[in-house]
């Protein structure tokens, strides 16, 4: 392994593709024509072929130049997914600086460590209401020189000493080329492999977040595995909507898109992503379960307000799907009547019902960040979707397994990515090593030492293990969340509220019980669905807190619980991870008050310091508990809610006998 | 402050020009009602000026007299500067005025672009024959027109609704479509009868900052009938008040909110 991949190292360095300026020279030179970005504007999709592109990029980056950025300098992104904003990231590459994109709903005392931290001068804002957090920051760190921004729109009241819009620095830039040419060219070819390409920082579900560093090598040795895995080619189209301060993002729309030189389309806004996702009809495709759950939901939904006739067809070939579909798509042997049926199919319901959420033309697709329902992945693959996972970190740059074609599974995570190297330690916990491991956290010496060792693997701080007959890696838990139950046996919470999660009612589950002799659970209702539900049976509600505590809802929730019950209770080895009490929180877990994550992920212990009251109540027996919740409002106020809770007691499976876990 | 020809400035730096309008003893009657007694007031270029006044005290006919919809009895309108006549709503459109209203007058079973569009009506040259047929000029003309439609939709963020039949949209959305029309127009004067009313705050807040953008990035002057007092104090630059069809106060915000006679009228004193 060791010498294929520096035999690759080399090769790629032989050509000269060691960063991304120089892909967007080989792309703009060898299919300049070709379409590399498009973003809907104004009701029409705007498009930028690799050569207008590259003359965009590189005015923007002689206005860096202009306005004074050193090599090394910080260059932080907030804004959502644009081409503007793709191009300032390699635009300050071009420069020698290093792009830091950040999350756009950050409230602003978050987003003011990372700028402190990365001690970012330029920022590059997508709109008013990013540069007004950017200044409110400024006002007790001092570091900032000058603020860009993209959109125009309420800007012209603002002192302008130091801001400047997006396309003025860009034409400032193209006005300035004769005196900058030079200078911009140098700086370009001094870029080498092991430069820094990128620094993201992880949300972090414990502590401050941390600032990957990746390098040049890093992405580009990513992209180009990742890319020849799924057989990529420059006629892909993706749709870039998630985050781009999220690593996924980067890979998908910087790295791959560079390496490939496919097509980025931006969506017109994030509420317009559906639309967009049906009018691109992307080759290539990425989202995180909640965005497949919430289709499906809309689909069901739809589907019981049509008519009989229609709902009848739907269920019939949805039925005849389930069963061959999966195996054709795995090219696995199915008789040819089934073919037959399954073609007449997807002319009447699976070819419109794809067209429909926007996947007539997919590829592949990839679902990662958390488990996905068993039932929804094998709704999309039935229907002949290439939906595959895959287990990623940003330390990884993104990839550690996928699942290749024809070997996917709903409760795998497929096997070690090209290049990479798998081990299981005595705790359970997954190390990795491979050309995509981060050069370091930025500033923070002690936590690089602490995840990677001295021979380059990392640790995943997740526990799993490899199944021997497929060799695909099985993910249990985070390795720190997983404990031992009074009487000894595993505690693993994931696992559990990953199967509680897959009943659409429920958004959100948090399992409690390590150390204890039996789990409590928290619970958040999905608002769309149960909402849904609460229309056609003529419920009436106020808020969210009075649906969720509403008696026919916590029935039904008590229903999901003890048959979530029942199947952890055949799980030898979980069995003890059963719910016995639980509550239907009165307010949904949110970012803003620091509860979860902004990718989405529990932070347990906070949650569990948090609401403390709400713990001991379901331990101690009482019926009932009165609490009072701080929360945070958009725009960073706090303002407080109480509410008392009913505690309902879930039918538990009275185990034969606990396998206590092994010693 | 009432000076005619010059203008003022703002707390917040906006530069206020000249009189736009002038409103002069206005009476307005239906039959035996007295809906507007003997009111004079002026809005001033790139203002926002705000009517308010408890339930019943002719706000909406104030507006109804500026929209020229009613013609006063007495009393004079000067726009730019002219005394204007009696006139046909299309004519008071041309001049500039646009407006929404306080039951929504939009049309539900066309789309919101298809809604937005109609605002452009006065853009229009062409006739019914070349439109349908969509040939030439007809053509030329609705991108033209689609062009200045899409830049407002992006301006009231109401894209993911484009191609939405207005029915299926809830009510604070249905406001936003209907004050996207009104911009359609490209008015001079907008007028908003009260463009908050059953709004949740956080609609609220957003129909604010929209109505503060549309003041700041298009320069239009802005006349409202609103019953947020929070809102109005907020928002708007000068205020009258109206309390059973006379004007019982005139002024900045905070000078109105120190008016005893407006104090009376939204605290309730017996009026005998």
């Amino acid at each position: 392994m060791g010498r294929r991949k520096t035999l690759a190292q080399t090769q790629s360095g032989a050509e000269g593709l060691h960063s991304l300026p120089a892909l967007l020279h080989r792309n703009a030179t060898q299919f300049g024509d070709a379409p590399a970005y498009r973003e809907k504007e104004f009701g029409i999709w705007q498009c930028w072929t690799w050569a207008e592109a590259a003359a965009e990029i590189r005015a923007l980056a002689l206005g860096f130049l202009e306005l004074g950025v050193e090599k090394g300098d910080h260059i932080a992104v907030i804004g959502r997914n644009r081409p503007a904003h793709y191009w300032s990231m390699v635009a300050a590459q071009m420069v020698g600086a290093v792009p830091v994109p950040l999350y756009q709903d950050s409230v602003a005392e978050e987003m003011a460590y990372v700028l402190e931290h990365c001690g970012a001068k330029y920022v590059v804002c997508g709109d008013q209401e990013q540069v007004d957090k950017v200044i409110e920051i400024q006002e007790n760190l001092h570091q900032v020189k000058h603020i860009l921004y993209t959109d125009k729109r309420g800007m012209r009241k603002y002192d302008h000493s130091q801001m400047n819009a997006l396309e003025d620095i860009m034409a400032e830039g193209r006005a300035g080329h004769f005196r900058f040419d030079a200078e911009l060219d140098r700086r370009i070819s001094e870029i080498t492999y092991d430069d820094t390409c990128v620094m993201l920082y992880t949300s972090g579900t414990t502590g401050k977040p941390k600032g990957v560093v990746l390098s040049n090598r890093n992405v580009i040795e990513s992209a180009k595995n990742s890319a020849e895995f799924d057989h990529l080619t420059r006629n892909e189209d993706i749709l870039s909507y998630l985050p781009m301060a999220w690593v996924g993002d980067f890979i998908f729309s910087v790295g791959q898109a560079y390496w490939c030189g496919f097509c980025v389309n931006c969506p017109e806004s994030a509420d317009t992503m559906m639309t967009d996702l049906r009018e691109i009809g992307p080759t290539y495709f990425f989202a995180p379960p909640r965005v497949f759950e919430t289709q499906l939901t809309n689909v069901m939904i739809r589907m019981q307000d049509a008519s009989a006739l229609k709902q009848r067809m739907f269920n019939y070939f949805m039925d005849h799907a389930k069963k061959v579909g999966g195996r054709i798509l795995d090219g696995k042997p199915v008789g040819f009547m089934d073919r037959l049926k399954y073609a007449l199919g997807n002319i009447l319901v699976y070819g419109p019902l794809k067209d429909t959420l926007g996947y007539s033309r997919i590829r592949v697709g990839y679902t990662a960040g958390e488990a996905i329902g068993p039932e929804i992945f094998e709704f999309y693959r039935s229907l002949g979707i290439n939906l595959k996972q895959l287990y990623g970190q940003t330390e990884a740059t993104v990839f550690i397994t996928v699942q290749p074609d024809g070997e996917v599974r709903a409760d795998t995570v497929g096997v070690p990515a090209p290049d990479v190297e798998l081990k299981i330690a005595e705790n359970g916990e997954i190390y990795y090593r491979s050309p995509g491991v981060f050069v370091e956290y930025y500033k923070n010496p002690e936590s690089t030492a602490s995840t990677k060792d001295p021979e380059g693997w990392v640790a995943t701080g997740d526990a799993g293990f490899i199944e021997e007959s497929s060799g695909h890696l099985r993910i249990i838990d985070r390795a720190k969340d997983v404990g031992k139950m009074a009487d000894g046996s595993m505690f693993a919470p994931k696992y559990v509220e990953n199967k509680l999660k897959f009943y659409p009612d429920i958004l959100e589950a948090v399992l409690f019980g390590n150390g204890k002799d039996h789990c409590v659970a928290f619970i958040n209702i999905d608002l769309n669905a149960v909402g849904n539900w609460a229309e056609r049976n003529n419920i009436a509600y106020a808020s969210y807190q009075e649906l969720a505590g509403h008696p026919r809802v916590l029935e039904t929730i008590k229903n999901h619980v003890a048959e979530v019950n029942k199947s952890v209770a055949a799980d030898e080895m979980l069995s003890g991870c059963q719910v016995h009490r639980f509550v239907v929180l009165h307010k949904e877990l949110d970012a803003d008050d620091g509860e979860i994550t902004r990718t989405r992920k529990v932070r347990r212990k906070f949650v569990e310091d948090k609401y403390a009251d709400i713990i001991e109540a379901l331990y101690d027996g009482s019926e009932t508990v009165t609490t009072t919740t701080e929360v945070t409002y958009e725009d960073g106020r706090k303002g407080s809610i109480s509410a008392t809770l009913t505690i309902v007691d879930a039918p538990v499976v009275t185990a034969t006998q606990h396998k206590v876990a092994a010693e | 402050m009432l000076d005619a020809s010059e203008g003022y400035v703002t707390e917040d730096g906006r530069k206020i020009g000249g009189v736009v309008m002038e409103m002069k003893n206005i009476t307005l009657r239906f039959g035996g009602v007295v809906a507007i007694k003997d009111i004079s007031f002026d809005i001033r270029e790139g203002e926002i000026r705000a009517i308010i006044g408890p339930n019943g005290a002719g706000k909406s006919s104030m507006l109804n007299v500026i929209s020229g919809f009613y013609v006063p009895q007495e009393g004079e309108v000067w726009f730019h500067g002219k005394k204007r006549p009696p006139m046909k709503p299309y004519e008071v459109a041309r001049q500039g005025i646009a407006r929404t209203f306080q039951n929504i007058a939009l049309f539900e079973g066309m789309s919101v672009l298809d809604n937005v569009m109609t605002g452009r009506l006065n853009f229009m040259k062409t006739n019914i024959l070349q439109q349908g047929l969509w040939m030439g000029k007809a053509e030329a003309e609705e991108t033209e027109n689609r062009e200045a439609v899409e830049k407002i939709i992006d301006f009231l963020e109401i894209q993911h609704i484009r191609k939405t039949p207005v029915s299926r949209l809830p009510y604070g959305l249905k406001k936003r479509v209907e004050l996207a029309r009104a911009l359609a127009a490209e008015p001079k004067l907008l007028l908003l009868d009260e463009p908050m009313a059953g709004m949740n705050v956080e609609e609220k807040e957003d129909m604010c900052r929209f109505i503060l953008d549309v003041n700041d990035e298009f320069g239009t002057t802005i006349a409202l009938i609103e019953h947020d007092m929070g809102v109005v104090m907020d928002l708007s630059d000068r205020v009258v008040v109206m309390d059973y069809g006379k004007k019982i106060g005139d002024g900045t915000p905070d000078e109105v909110r120190n008016n005893k006679e407006v104090i009376d009228a939204y605290l309730g004193v017996s009026h005998d």
